[in-house]
């Protein structure tokens, strides 16, 4: 089990290269539901090994960091994996139906492995110790992104992946001149040691640079308003599966990202005190949750509003993280787990919706409530959610955010948030209207519904109820890995 | 029995009902037996327990605690008695209404009629018995939601406009002002418990406790203090059980339930009487109950001046609360227990008269005392319970709120209340006098009786009995009112 963490990365790299290798359709899935199964399985031990004995430290090859690679699996490293890990095995039990129906039938395979590949990816960022792997392990998962996403049924898929690509590629590439700044600044690359040495040098503005250029990149990989526009085509184009699974996860590895650089390496002192990030990140994170909400409300297909309402939940994380205080940290990374269960329902059941009517515009939704009752139920059910009703995860979110306001004296914006609610409502409210209060067009019976794709839903559907009545779970973890982050216990 | 087993059982017999129905969907006979059998239980045990209740030793039974420290819990104090207490009751009566009513005007989609109404019962058992504000708001919320479809019930356009009116105001008030109001006093006091005496007092400056008491009474806006109001006679498309028992008992009476509630138990009456915000509040009840009035006298729709009476009158509570002398506090219990069985008998009537006569308004109503004599008697009746005349119900709430407006010294109030009285008089008392006086305006109304199906007319007649036996056997209404601030 000592080499558990590295295991996590390679398991699904070696398995992308497997699928290929085999060649064959059904195998491909078998491998992809395995491996993710056994990250996830592997996520909750190394979760409990951060709970019990604090973090893991793993050295890549024996060789000691600053020379090595390191691993560091802290507590929110392993709210991360459990983030990602957990998302792909349901989704890729959802996958066999949905990819058979919506991706040609010769890139099937490809689909599967690259599909991995970005499983790869985001658990390598999540779980590095070093800077430069960070831009490794995120140009890894982003360029099997761009291809899993032009893998989409419509050909604007490939407008999509290409906006993607461009957009992508610009925050990449501003990541890596920042990191590169640091290296030259300080000649090393490994996180903690760059955390040590960094403070002698953060006066000088190649380190000021450093940071600005690291923070807009990561801005436009987390879709921050303004840097946002990649994200609702990409959202809107790709394959249900796709779309699935990066509305749970990629966004929020780059505020993960974030997150890490912003604590760890620069410390609080130089990104709060130093650089106004804080009032940035508030500034950008209102105008993210009430533009996305605004533009959600105006979309007429379905997919496209969740992908704005998306931005405006985005916004909610950075406005927690803005507060730079205990309580906003753990509301963000709190919202960014109940986020990823929400938004994963969500997207799921209009995947199905997508499955037997090719199509996921609000027109075309009128009285679905009564053909397919289960699917419709489970998004009402993350749509609530997505609201923040009481008894649901969303509604733990916003407590613990609007909480964090109000001891921050901040009460204009905790109504403002609040209000905001009412937005998510109003878009929300549209569709089920359509779905539960219109008449289905003549002749459309009840529809059948693949078993996988039905039982993955309704999993993530009653997580929602789950987690918002027993948050022993996502609070602790929260709690745990902010005490970790920022070093005292409040 | 014990205590929480009661407490689950007035939970799950609902639930259980919704469930039923569904599942009893084929065959009408079974699903409304099973709504009326589940209505009858409920308040069989609604009484046992009020009947084993110890008020000095409360129970509380914690369900599920989601937050370190918040929990959703139930206990049972005397206001929530009353509550669960005047619901309990009405529902039955309200199925046995429903029944002659559904199946008359052969409405559409009765089982989800059916079954969001039991789970709607839930939720306003939630609210009555909650025992702090996290679980209060929790059951108002799902309450909300569930009476959705039953305002969209007909499905047509108009309906589904006044759903959004509905839902908007409700939530944005209860999401944008509830909510903050709740986690606010959480920060500030580290505790929702209801607890006698309040728990704000001296937890922050009065003009924070000012904004917060603000932010409360406007956030729940179930209570339909004006400017949000417009969501009850948008309700008013509903079928008409909807509105006798959730938009002139259950939902309203949450709203003032809610109210009061946190006037007794959040603030305590001695910091509200401090408050200045309260006075002000006071002022726009006051303001409410007058307007109110004076736009239910230009509504010649039935429901919607019975509606906009219904506004008025649910001011009367929340002026009640705002006074902060306990005289006040009693009068708003007592009136939550006389407005809902007054008002719930003249929306049965207004059912009644659509059922049988096809009539919805007031200008068409001249001489139809000749055709249904029983629903105008039982019109004027509770019409004049609402004026507050003996020998009903009605008269002594409105009694205590004229003695509770004198203590405090407030003449404006007093003026205002009596003026609205006469008010009353005028809109209410006209429709009976209408009805036996006028020269008929209907031909058919000449045709001899035609009263309201009997499960409707057995239900009407059960409702105006208990105003006319509030009058006169007040006195166990009175003794669990006077517990309150004990």
């Amino acid at each position: 089990m000592t080499h558990l963490p590295v295991l996590v990365v390679v398991a699904p790299l070696l398995a992308a290269a497997l699928i290929v290798l085999l060649n064959n359709r059904k195998s491909a899935w078998v491998i992809t539901l395995l491996t993710s199964l056994f990250c996830f399985y592997s996520s909750l031990n190394l979760l409990q090994m951060v709970q019990e004995v604090g973090v893991i430290s793993y050295k890549l090859g024996g060789w000691d960091a600053p020379l090595g690679i390191e691993l560091r699996i802290d507590a929110l490293s392993a709210l991360m994996l459990l983030i990602l890990t957990g998302s792909s095995s349901l989704v890729s039990f959802y996958a066999l139906k949905s990819v058979e129906k919506e991706i040609a039938q010769g890139k099937q395979v490809l689909f599967y492995s690259a599909f991995l590949l970005v499983i790869a990816g985001l658990i390598g960022i999540s779980i590095t110790g070093d800077a430069f792997n960070v831009f490794v392990f995120l140009e890894i998962s982003s360029l099997s992104t761009y291809a899993i996403v032009s893998m989409g049924k419509d050909r604007r898929a490939l407008y999509a992946s290409y906006q993607y690509l461009i957009m992508g590629t610009i925050g990449a590439t501003f990541i890596l001149i920042g990191i590169g700044f640091m290296y030259v600044m300080t000649g090393t690359l490994n996180m903690n040691d760059l955390a040590l040495r960094l403070p002698e040098v953060a006066h000088t503005n190649a380190v000021r640079a450093a940071f600005a250029f690291i923070t807009i990149g990561l801005g436009i990989k987390a879709a921050m308003l303004p840097l946002h526009q990649w994200l609702p085509n990409a959202y809107t184009y790709s394959p249900s599966v796709v779309s699935t699974f990066l509305a749970a996860t990629a966004t929020k590895v780059a505020v993960y990202v974030m997150i890490r650089f912003q604590l760890t390496i620069f410390g609080i002192e130089f990104s709060l005190l130093e650089m106004p990030f804080d009032k940035i990140l508030m500034f950008l994170g209102t105008l993210g949750i009430l533009g996305g909400s605004i533009y959600a409300i105006f979309q007429k297909n379905v997919k496209r509003m969740l992908a704005y309402s998306s931005i405006a939940q985005i916004g909610y994380i950075l406005l927690a993280i803005g507060l730079a205080s205990h309580d906003g940290f753990t509301a963000a990374l709190l919202h960014m787990f109940n986020h990823a269960l929400i938004k994963a329902t969500l997207f799921m059941a209009l995947g199905i919706i997508f499955f037997r009517f090719a199509t996921t515009e609000l027109s075309s939704m009128s009285g679905i409530a009564k053909t397919m009752p289960l699917t419709m139920a489970a998004f009402t059910i993350a749509g609530l959610s997505l609201i923040g009703v009481p008894g649901t995860a969303g509604f733990v979110s916003k407590w613990y955010l609007v909480t964090a306001l109000l001891d921050a004296s901040l009460w204009p914006l905790a109504l403002l948030i609040l209000v905001a609610s009412v937005l998510t409502l109003i878009y929300v409210g549209r569709v089920i209207e359509v779905a539960y209060f219109r008449e289905a067009p003549e002749g459309v019976k009840q529809q059948k519904i693949p078993k996988t794709m039905l039982i993955a839903l309704w999993i993530f559907a009653l997580s929602n109820i789950y987690f918002g009545l027993n948050t022993d779970i996502s609070v602790g973890i929260s709690t745990l890995a902010v005490d970790q982050l920022v070093g005292v216990t409040p | 029995m014990n205590i929480e087993l009661l407490y689950i059982l007035i939970l799950v017999i609902p639930l259980l009902t919704a469930a039923s129905v569904l599942i009893c969907r084929k065959n009408p006979n079974i699903r409304e037996s099973v709504t009326l059998i589940g209505g009858i239980s409920l308040f069989f045990v609604v009484v046992k327990l009020a009947l084993d209740y110890d008020f000095e030793q409360t129970v509380t039974l914690t369900l599920i605690e989601p937050f370190a420290g918040l929990s959703l819990a139930l206990r049972l104090e005397p206001l929530g008695l009353i509550f669960t207490l005047v619901a309990g009751f009405l529902w039955p009566v309200t199925s046995l209404y429903s029944i002659g009513y559904m199946r008359s005007h052969h409405e559409k989609n009765q089982t989800r009629f059916y079954t969001a109404f039991a789970i709607s019962i839930f939720a306003t058992m939630a609210i009555a018995i909650s025992a702090n504000l996290l679980t209060l708001f929790i059951a108002y919320e799902l309450l909300t939601l569930f009476t959705l479809p039953l305002v969209t019930h007909a499905g047509t356009e108009a309906a589904r406009r006044a759903g959004w009116t509905y839902l908007g105001i409700l939530m944005t008030t209860s999401i944008g002002f509830l909510l903050l109001a709740i986690i606010w006093t959480y920060s500030l006091t580290g505790t929702l418990e209801f607890t006698p005496g309040g728990i704000l007092d001296g937890k922050a400056e009065p003009a924070i406790l000012g904004a917060l008491l603000l932010l409360f009474v406007f956030g729940t806006g179930k209570a339909a203090l004006m400017p949000f109001h417009r969501w009850l006679p948008a309700a008013m498309v509903a079928p008409t059980p909807v509105s006798s028992l959730l938009h002139a008992v259950a939902v309203v009476k949450a709203g003032v339930f809610t109210i009061m509630k946190v006037s007794v138990y959040i603030f305590g009456i001695d910091l509200i009487s401090s408050l200045d915000t309260a006075y002000w509040l006071s002022l726009l009840a006051g303001f409410t109950i007058l307007s109110a009035s004076i736009i239910a006298m230009s509504k010649d729709n039935l429901k919607a001046r019975l509606a906009y009476s219904t506004i008025s009158q649910l001011s009367y509570i929340i002026l009640a609360a705002m006074l902060g002398v306990a005289t006040g506090v009693y009068a708003g219990s007592l009136h939550i227990i006389m407005h809902a069985f007054a008002k719930i008998t003249l929306f049965f009537c207004a059912g009644a008269i659509l059922v049988s006569a096809h009539k919805s308004r007031v200008s068409e109503l001249n001489g139809i005392g000749r055709a249904m004599p029983l629903t105008m008697l039982a019109f004027l009746l509770a019409s004049l319970s609402i004026v507050g005349l003996p020998p009903l119900g009605g008269s002594w709430s409105k009694w205590l709120l004229l003695q509770a407006t004198m203590e405090v010294h407030n003449m404006v109030l007093l003026i205002v209340l009596l003026v609205s009285s006469f008010l009353n008089l005028f809109y209410l008392v006209e429709i009976p006098i209408r009805g036996f006086f006028a020269k008929p305006i209907d031909p058919n109304y000449n045709n001899g009786i035609k009263e309201a199906p009997i499960f409707s007319l057995i239900a009407i007649l059960i409702t105006t009995t208990g105003c006319l036996t509030l009058f006169f056997l007040v006195n166990p209404a009175w003794n669990l009112v006077e517990k309150i601030l004990r």
